[in-house]
């Protein structure tokens, strides 16, 4: 005679309570499947709430039944350990379940089975429900490139190749050239990147159409803000984190004073003020174009952040480190450069790349100057007449791009931090 | 005869209004062997933290080889790179590797070419027995190796005066003896040391002379032998009943 107790499961008649629980989890999984894939509900006849919350219910006296402390099933076990350590554990593991099978049949739907991608105009997708990828298609140019002449996109790319190309020379340093290696890429890379940008991507020598920066814009655009962004603000926030800490009074001042500044406004006021103020106080004869102008703004709002980051990981190194490095008779410079910045910097590398991903996602602030990066354009696509009612496509195609750069970056800087990881 | 290498006159320090040195005089001849002990927050620490000036005394005169240590002292990198020190918590840097530990300082302020800091460095290592552990990083070493390493650090820049900053206080008892050793080998090779421990032992088989501080003062100074047979200051004698 098999005793069995549904609030009180015991290792006695661990496979009856076994097959038992598990067969009501996989009924309530079953139901909410036939429920979201093939509409079939067979609870129909119950009151309303009751049959909504059913396979939950199910589910749960499920879970209920197997939660054996040290069955020694070890499938179970961790189960247990994991998921299903409690009643509430147990029914967010539910829902969790329950959830994602609900939405995938209608996002799966919208966005691919029922989904366009034929033809060159709105009407391809007017006869369907589903996601209109036509409109992606026939615009991507644009998205990419902006308003950049479609003849010279081959200058655009190889630019971004040469780019790319030459940030992979230092992994080719080998022997005496390595020592040279940050002296590469703090200051030689930075005005070969520029070079290439001035004479391939804006043009106006060796026999290459000058491009104003007015028509650059898409993603290459966000490119090109993000990586001068970065390379830039990293070095200066450092300088700053080091001079808020100086024990000079000049110097320290400065530096809280620039950080408190600049962290105190929003970024979208230094951007327009870059475009629009700062040329009042020029001469009028001088001209600053108007994308160097928005780097910069971004450059300097940003790297107060930065140097902040940086303060905190010179704070978090024990004084003895720095008596250390004293006592052998190090001065400011070299005890900073060989001793105290590469252990502070490898404590911030996670909030060096919070910040610098935060700088990516804010980069299609610069529409208020006019200029259109991704998000920018699709703003102007969406708008456009012939393509009313489309802006879903569009947003969801910008947040797939940000998220590959952001997830790219993100996963970059969880590898240098392993890369750089000493102590065991 | 050998010359007087450190000279303290009349040193007072002050953190805010607590007074921690008050009028210390302290003559190091080359190639003394001083102990200096006394309870914990007597000041010891802190007097031999300014004689490589990483703590700034206020009041009186503090000369080491001949150098006067002040706020006018322009190349005060260069004396304490002929003061070596060795401290607590060791103090290595985690993010090099224990040879480079040992090279960095002379690669980059001796300007002493890498091969030859190598060399120099891996000789150091040997005379303190962890040449073999040369390639691994701080973290991955005892308490007891990493405080020889750190010794052999401060070796590597050739100094004329060692200060030990409690050099044992952090380590479990086991491994105290190995460091001692360490240090009793360099002090037969004839450094001049200044030695913070409680570590009597030591003191009687290496120091030539120990000092004993209470309060911010130098309550008692005295040849070894007459510091542990006959003390002359009452706190002296209960402070020896206590830790002997």
């Amino acid at each position: 005679m098999i005793n069995i107790n549904v609030l009180k499961p015991n290792n006695a008649n661990f496979q009856t309570y076994l097959y038992i629980g598990s067969g009501l989890i996989f009924i309530s999984i079953f139901d909410v499947i036939l429920r979201s894939f093939f509409n079939i509900n067979f609870s129909n006849s119950l009151p309303g709430i009751l049959n909504f919350f059913l396979p939950l219910i199910i589910g749960l006296i499920g879970f209920q039944m197997i939660r054996l402390e040290y069955s020694g099933n070890r499938i179970v076990d961790k189960i247990n350990q994991s998921v299903n350590n409690n009643t509430f554990n147990a029914g967010l593991t539910l829902l969790i379940i329950f959830l994602t099978l609900l939405i995938i049949p209608p996002a799966s739907n919208w966005m691919i089975f029922e989904a366009t991608i034929s033809g060159d105009t709105k009407e391809a997708c007017v006869a369907t429900e589903g996601a209109c990828w036509t409109y992606i298609k026939v615009w991507f140019r644009r998205f990419m490139y902006g308003m950049y002449p479609n003849d010279f996109h081959w200058r655009i790319n190889t630019a971004f190749i040469f780019l790319i190309g030459f940030a992979f020379v230092g992994y080719f340093m080998r022997g005496k050239l390595k020592n040279y290696i940050t002296f590469y890429y703090a200051i030689l890379y930075p005005i070969i990147a520029f070079l290439i940008i001035n004479f391939l991507i804006s043009g106006g020598s060796f026999g290459l159409e000058w491009v104003e920066t007015n028509a650059w814009g898409g993603l290459s655009l966000t490119f090109i803000v993000s990586f001068f962004g970065l390379i830039f603000c990293f070095p200066l926030g450092m300088i700053l984190a080091l001079g808020r800490r100086s024990e000079l009074p000049v110097i320290r001042y400065i530096s809280i004073g620039y950080i408190e500044f600049w962290r105190g406004v929003p970024l979208i006021t230094v951007l327009f003020m870059s475009s629009v103020m700062f040329p009042m106080f020029l001469p009028s004869d001088a001209f600053v174009d108007k994308l160097i102008r928005v780097i910069a703004a971004i450059i300097l709002f940003e790297a107060a952040y930065v140097a902040e980051v940086i303060r905190g990981g010179l704070q978090a190194l024990p004084r003895g480190q720095y008596d250390a490095a004293k006592s052998l008779g190090m001065g400011y410079w070299k005890m900073q450069i060989f001793v105290i910045l590469p252990q502070a910097l490898k404590l911030v590398i996670p909030g060096i790349a919070n910040t610098f991903l935060a700088l990516v996602k804010d980069t299609p602030l610069i529409f208020v100057v006019g200029l259109s990066e991704v998000v920018g354009m699709l703003q102007m696509a969406k708008t456009n007449p012939k393509w009313l009612g489309y802006a879903m496509e569009g947003y969801i195609f910008a947040s797939i791009l940000f998220w590959a750069i952001c997830y790219a970056m993100s996963r970059y800087s969880q590898y240098l931090e392993l890369k750089y990881k000493t102590e065991r | 005869m050998s010359e007087t290498i450190i000279q303290m006159k009349e040193v007072n320090k002050w953190f805010g209004n607590f007074q921690v040195l008050k009028d210390i005089n302290l003559d190091v001849k080359e190639k003394q062997k001083i102990v200096v002990c006394g309870p914990s927050g007597s000041g010891k620490s802190t007097l031999i933290r300014c004689i490589n000036r990483l703590e700034e005394h206020q009041k009186g005169q503090i000369i080491v080889d001949g150098n006067e240590l002040s706020e006018k002292t322009k190349d005060i990198e260069k004396i304490r790179a002929e003061v070596g020190m060795v401290f607590q918590q060791f103090n290595l840097f985690p993010h090099l590797s224990i040879l480079d530990n040992c090279t960095l300082a002379p690669i980059w302020v001796k300007k002493t070419p890498k091969k030859q800091a190598e060399e120099l460095a891996m000789k150091q290592l040997e005379q303190v027995q962890i040449a073999d552990q040369a390639a691994k990083f701080p973290g991955q070493l005892s308490g007891g190796q990493q405080q020889r390493a750190a010794l052999a650090r401060a070796l590597c820049m050739e100094p004329k005066i060692m200060l030990f900053d409690e050099p044992t206080s952090a380590l479990d008892p086991e491994m105290i003896k190995e460091v001692l050793d360490a240090m009793v080998n360099l002090a037969k090779a004839g450094m001049t040391m200044i030695v913070v421990t409680h570590e009597m032992g030591f003191a009687k088989e290496v120091a030539d002379e120990v000092v004993f501080m209470d309060e911010g003062m130098i309550v008692e100074r005295a040849k070894t032998k007459d510091f542990f047979a006959n003390p002359k200051n009452e706190r002296t004698k209960l402070f020896l009943s206590q830790i002997l």
